[in-house]
């Protein structure tokens, strides 16, 4: 069975129809990309699977647990971390304190700390500023630090959020790079973007999503190929 | 955002400043003007006609720093729940009589066993560690019960149930033990006065304002060092991201009622070593008030906001009256020490609504 399992899930604000039945898998130690243009119903989608929303219908299925039996904060331990869109650092906080909420159910003060190393060592420029208030650091920097703050739980599963939105192409191959490396230290990943290009560039298997709805599923390599894709995407004529 | 397209308020020194002015502004600045003159010459009429002496400015103060203290505890309450829930708990009053009033009876019991008269440290830390608990255990009644089933529901509406729970309260504690007015019994170590720099100061004063001084202190070291309080400052900041960190933030928010009772209830007891008399299920509601007012002044949701807040106020109440309303030739002007706080709050809320400390209200938050 497939690490995580989406089966048809519908979801609603209000009398909005956000999600009309979305069905996905990813497979452990897969990268999976979803892509989908503004309102498509990617935010949403990822919300319903870290427990923030709990679809109206359908299931959601990680390592075989049933997403919508926990609350959200039940299912970090669990191994599902989420950098939301928009980074939502603390801003208050300092770097170091935001790291330490990432890890917020551990109680190995040992664990944490080497953990908070191997993430300054990802990020650098992050270990330079750890008692920096976190609201005073740049945009990349904040993306730096939600995405460590993510690893702080230790996740099997990490769902990223347009991790790209707003950033110097110079950071954006930085970010996409260690996506590659995080996933190759063994974590899943489910990357939701805009940025088709990228996403598809490291991902294994990608959907796309339409106004709530799955309209394409393939291998990377194949959707990089299809005309609609290329069309609507990637700015490919 | 719709804030930062205006250009930012640069004051009088920008160059257009006069030309930007509003009649609001005109209003405004007069009466700032008014009350600046009113207090100045206020001030300088008392300070030049020598009415009081050195000793005596001194022990006003000393007894605003006390009060203050108080204050400052029951105003901390207020801050934490609305930093994190941004509601006004408006029977915030009502947790400090409960403690207040059940740790009296506590009080006359170690008063009457002799214990009071033979260990009197170890008494009087009963009376708070019972004043604490049992205004915990309700402040934490009135999360589940008042609170929590509303969260989600439109502003108004806690505050309506809260202003309900709070004459719940009241009476059920006018039921529990009766009408009349008690007072806490003497404790004999704090009675008297000791020569500080040449003035005498009233001990239990200083014992006040020290156990006071001594609980802030811990409650920032609580709030910035422990895993909880980084936590309280995270939901206060993104609640829905606190729960991607694994942050179950009812027990958060629940924390935040313990600690606000916790403080509320060891105030009581503080209360009444300073002044013992006046224990009864109405006595929460001036300090609720007072307290309240301590936190809009410093900032509501600001920490060292409801601390600064609340010694502000204290003091203001207790030099203002002589200070300034004796020198406008206001006759009993100690009378008027109610008034002084509460035009004081409504001066805040027109020139600085944020308060002492505050930040403007971002419109995410609001
Ligand atoms: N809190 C909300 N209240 C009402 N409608 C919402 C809310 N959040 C999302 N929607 C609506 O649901 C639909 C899907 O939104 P969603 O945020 O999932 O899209 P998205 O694919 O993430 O878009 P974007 O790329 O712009 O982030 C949209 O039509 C959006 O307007
Ligand atoms: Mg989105």
């Amino acid at each position: 069975m497939a690490l995580l399992e989406v089966d048809n899930i519908h979801a609603y604000y209000g009398k909005i129809h956000a999600l009309k039945g979305v069905s996905l898998t990813v497979e452990k130690g897969e990268v999976v990309s979803l892509i989908g243009g503004n309102g498509a119903g990617k935010t949403t989608t990822l919300r319903c699977i870290s427990g923030l929303i709990k679809p109206t219908d359908g299931s959601v299925t990680f390592d075989d647990d049933v997403v919508a039996d926990y609350a959200a904060h039940e299912l970090v331990p669990m191994g599902i971390a989420m950098v939301p869109e928009g980074r939502g650092i603390f801003s208050k906080l300092t770097v170091q304190e935001n790291m330490e909420m990432g890890a917020f159910y551990r109680n190995d003060k040992e664990g944490i700390k080497q953990d908070m190393e191997h993430g300054y060592h990802i990020f650098p420029r992050l270990a330079e500023r750890r008692t920096q208030i976190a609201g005073t650091m740049s945009g990349g920097e904040q993306q730096m630090l939600a995405m460590a703050r993510a690893l702080m739980s230790k996740p099997r599963l990490l769902l990223l959020d347009e991790p790209s939105m707003g950033l110097a192409p110079v950071l954006v191959e930085l970010i996409f790079d260690t996506i590659r490396d995080i996933n190759q230290q063994g974590v899943t990943v489910l990357l939701v973007e805009q940025n088709a290009h990228m996403a598809l560039q490291i991902a294994n298997r990608g959907y796309v999503l339409q106004t709530g709805e799955i309209i394409l599923s393939d291998n990377a390599a194949s959707l990089r190929k299809d005309p609609m894709v290329q069309k609507a995407y990637l700015g490919i004529d | 955002m719709a804030a930062s397209a205006k250009p930012a308020r640069t004051g009088f020194l920008s160059k257009d400043y006069f030309e930007r002015m509003t009649w609001v502004d005109w209003v405004l600045n007069a009466l700032r003007v008014l009350i600046l003159a009113l207090v100045i010459i206020g001030a300088t009429n008392t300070l030049l006609s020598g009415k009081y002496t050195l000793a005596q400015w001194v022990s006003l103060i000393m007894s605003g720093l006390a009060q203050g203290s108080i204050y400052a505890l029951i105003a901390l309450g207020y801050t934490l729940v609305y930093g994190i829930l941004l509601m006004i708990n408006f029977a915030h009053g009502e947790v400090y009589m409960a403690g207040a009033f059940t740790a009296y009876f506590i009080a006359d019991w170690t008063a009457k066993s002799g214990l009071l008269a033979s260990a009197p440290v170890i008494a009087v830390l009963i009376w708070v560690i019972v004043a604490a608990l049992v205004s915990m255990g309700v402040a934490v009644l009135l999360e589940r019960v008042a609170y929590r089933p509303l969260r989600g529901a439109p502003r108004l509406v806690p505050l309506i149930t809260a202003i309900g729970a709070s004459f719940f309260l009241q009476y059920t504690f006018r039921g529990l033990y009766g009408t009349g007015f008690k007072s806490y019994p003497a404790v004999p170590i704090i009675q008297g006065s000791v020569a500080i720099g040449g003035f005498n100061i009233l001990i239990a004063q200083l014992v006040v304002f020290f156990s006071a001084l001594v609980l802030m202190l811990a409650l920032y070291w609580l709030i910035e060092r422990t895993k909880m309080g980084k936590a309280m400052r995270a939901v206060s900041e993104d609640k829905e991201v606190s729960r991607l960190m694994g942050i179950d933030i009812d027990r958060v928010i629940v924390f935040t009622f313990l600690l606000g009772g916790a403080l509320a209830g060891a105030a009581g007891v503080i209360n009444g070593l300073y002044r013992p008399q006046g224990v009864n299920f109405f006595m929460g509601f001036f300090p609720g008030i007072k307290a309240f007012t301590a936190a809009v002044l410093g900032g509501i949701g600001s920490v060292p906001g409801a601390m600064l807040g609340g010694i502000f106020l204290g003091i203001i109440e207790s030099v203002g009256p002589s200070l300034i309303l004796d020198g406008l030739g206001i006759n009993s002007a100690n009378q008027l020490k109610d008034v002084i706080a509460f035009t004081m709050l409504v001066f805040v809320l027109i020139f600085r609504p944020q308060g002492i400390l505050g930040e403007r209200l971002k419109e995410k938050k609001a």
